[in-house]
């Protein structure tokens, strides 16, 4: 009998596939970052001082804006030819298929953070002043965050008319706790002014509360018309 | 031709009193039926007579407004589904994987023991050729309708719902395909085939059903029979 973990893995490993060939998702995330770090330099043209008070902020929207495009698309692509059907027929349980979707979204989320943070430093010439080793665990968290509730959501907008439009509307206010724990850790990470750990604590409950609910959601999401 | 069938054989779907609105247009109108094991029915009618629905209702996809569907004797639809074949309109498959990937990641979700060989089978069944490495975006059109009922086969179900199964499918390959679901209609599994080309199930189809604005209107063995009365 297939189980939870060992169904997610085959539904990851195959949205993996999909997106190493097709590189939707990835393209977008990429290019939509970028263009937010370039203007937003120019725009600014920040002292050291100043970069490491408004990064935290910068540096999360345009992550969160950027994981829009790859959450739209982790739908969209079950969409084309109606493949989701294909899922609902079977046996599966729901709780798969999100999972799956999250961690995939989890990866992509990451490794455009990956590539993207060396282009912070040098653009808006970041250094730490607190410390630097919670800085992963504040971008773990807070992809975590964004992710989680944006799979679920982009399920929900998914037979909408226009659904690239009602993803930010239902998940930005949503993300407002996480997106705030996010800005104020990463804020105090880089100013070394005050401790990250309220905000991280903070950004691990809504995590797990929003986790659980969105498992315990998604079965109705899946099977609603 | 279709094997005799003079002995009363329970029914493995019935469906009562079946409604479905979308909003305040009713796509079904209290549909009751039941359907024996082992029998071929075809579902003839005009677009928007309610076709698709009732197949959809039986898949479990769509949730009916009112009424109550049976099938393998149970009403959690939800428990059996592991038993049905599901082929839509849409192929049901992604296009950026060949059709051994897409039967490979659907084998799991039925659990199918001996994926990579059941894969083949079904892949050779329906006469596509497993080693095919193209991806499936790159199949004409009736290959992949072929594809996408060897997908529908894969868990070797005991109820087939084919929405549409040769559109776009040359003659004799239809043919083939025909002859594939009467062997299969004889192996005792029960197949519901929704198309507008049902000549090519005559003499193969044990019932053809007839609806009409939601409703079934007629049940006939024979298809001149119905045809007679238009």
């Amino acid at each position: 009998m297939s189980t939870v973990p060992s169904l997610t893995r085959a539904t990851l490993a195959k949205d993996l596939r999909l997106e190493w060939r097709s590189k939707d998702a990835i393209n977008s995330m990429l290019f939509f970052s970028l263009l937010v770090v370039v203007i937003f330099s120019f725009s600014f043209d920040p002292t050291a001082e100043e970069s490491r008070r408004i990064a935290g902020g910068l540096v999360w929207v345009a992550f969160l804006f950027a994981a829009v495009v790859a959450l739209n698309q982790t739908w969209a692509r079950e969409m084309r030819n109606q493949v989701l059907d294909a899922y609902r027929v079977s046996p599966a349980p729901p709780n798969a298929l999100f999972l799956a979707k999250v961690v995939g979204n989890f990866i992509f989320v990451t490794v455009l953070q990956a590539l993207m943070t060396p282009l912070f430093i040098v653009f808006y010439n970041l250094r730490a002043l607190g410390p630097a080793y919670q800085l992963p665990m504040v971008a773990a968290l807070g992809t975590w965050a964004l992710v989680v509730n944006g799979t679920f959501f982009a399920a929900m907008s998914l037979r909408t008319r226009s659904r690239e439009i009602m993803l930010p509307l239902l998940l930005f206010p949503i993300s407002i706790p996480a997106l705030l724990a996010m800005v104020e850790a990463t804020g105090a990470i880089l100013t070394g002014e005050f401790s990250a750990k309220f905000w991280i604590v903070l950004l691990a409950a809504y995590d797990l509360v929003f986790t659980i609910a969105s498992l315990f959601l998604f079965g109705f999401v899946l099977q609603a018309e | 031709m279709p094997p005799a069938s003079n002995q009363p054989v329970a029914p493995t779907v019935v469906v009562t009193g079946l409604v479905k609105q979308f909003g305040r247009f009713a796509a079904l109108r209290g549909v009751s039926a039941e359907f024996a094991s082992g029998h071929l029915y075809t579902i003839l009618g005009d677009n928007g007579a309610g076709k698709t629905t009732l197949l959809r209702a039986l898949a479990g996809l769509t949730p009916p407004t009112r009424g109550r569907i049976s099938m393998l004797g149970t009403t959690n639809l939800r428990s059996v589904c592991g038993q049905l074949g599901y082929m839509a309109h849409p192929s049901l498959l992604y296009d950026e994987m060949s059709g051994m990937e897409n039967l490979g990641y659907f084998a799991r979700l039925y659990d199918v023991s001996n994926k990579d060989q059941r894969c083949a089978e079904v892949i050779g069944a329906v006469k596509l050729d497993p080693s095919l490495t193209r991806p499936v975006g790159q199949y004409s059109q009736g290959m992949r309708q072929r594809m996408s009922l060897a997908r529908a086969l894969l868990n070797d179900p005991k109820i087939l719902l084919l929405d549409e199964p040769f559109s776009n499918v040359d003659l004799r390959s239809a043919r083939e395909m025909v002859s594939l679901l009467t062997g299969l209609r004889d192996a005792g599994k029960t197949i519901f085939v929704v198309t507008h080309q049902a000549s090519l199930l005559e003499g193969a189809a044990d019932e053809f059903v007839w609806m009409e604005t939601g409703q079934i209107v007629s049940r006939t063995s024979d298809l001149a029979t119905r045809l007679e009365t238009l």
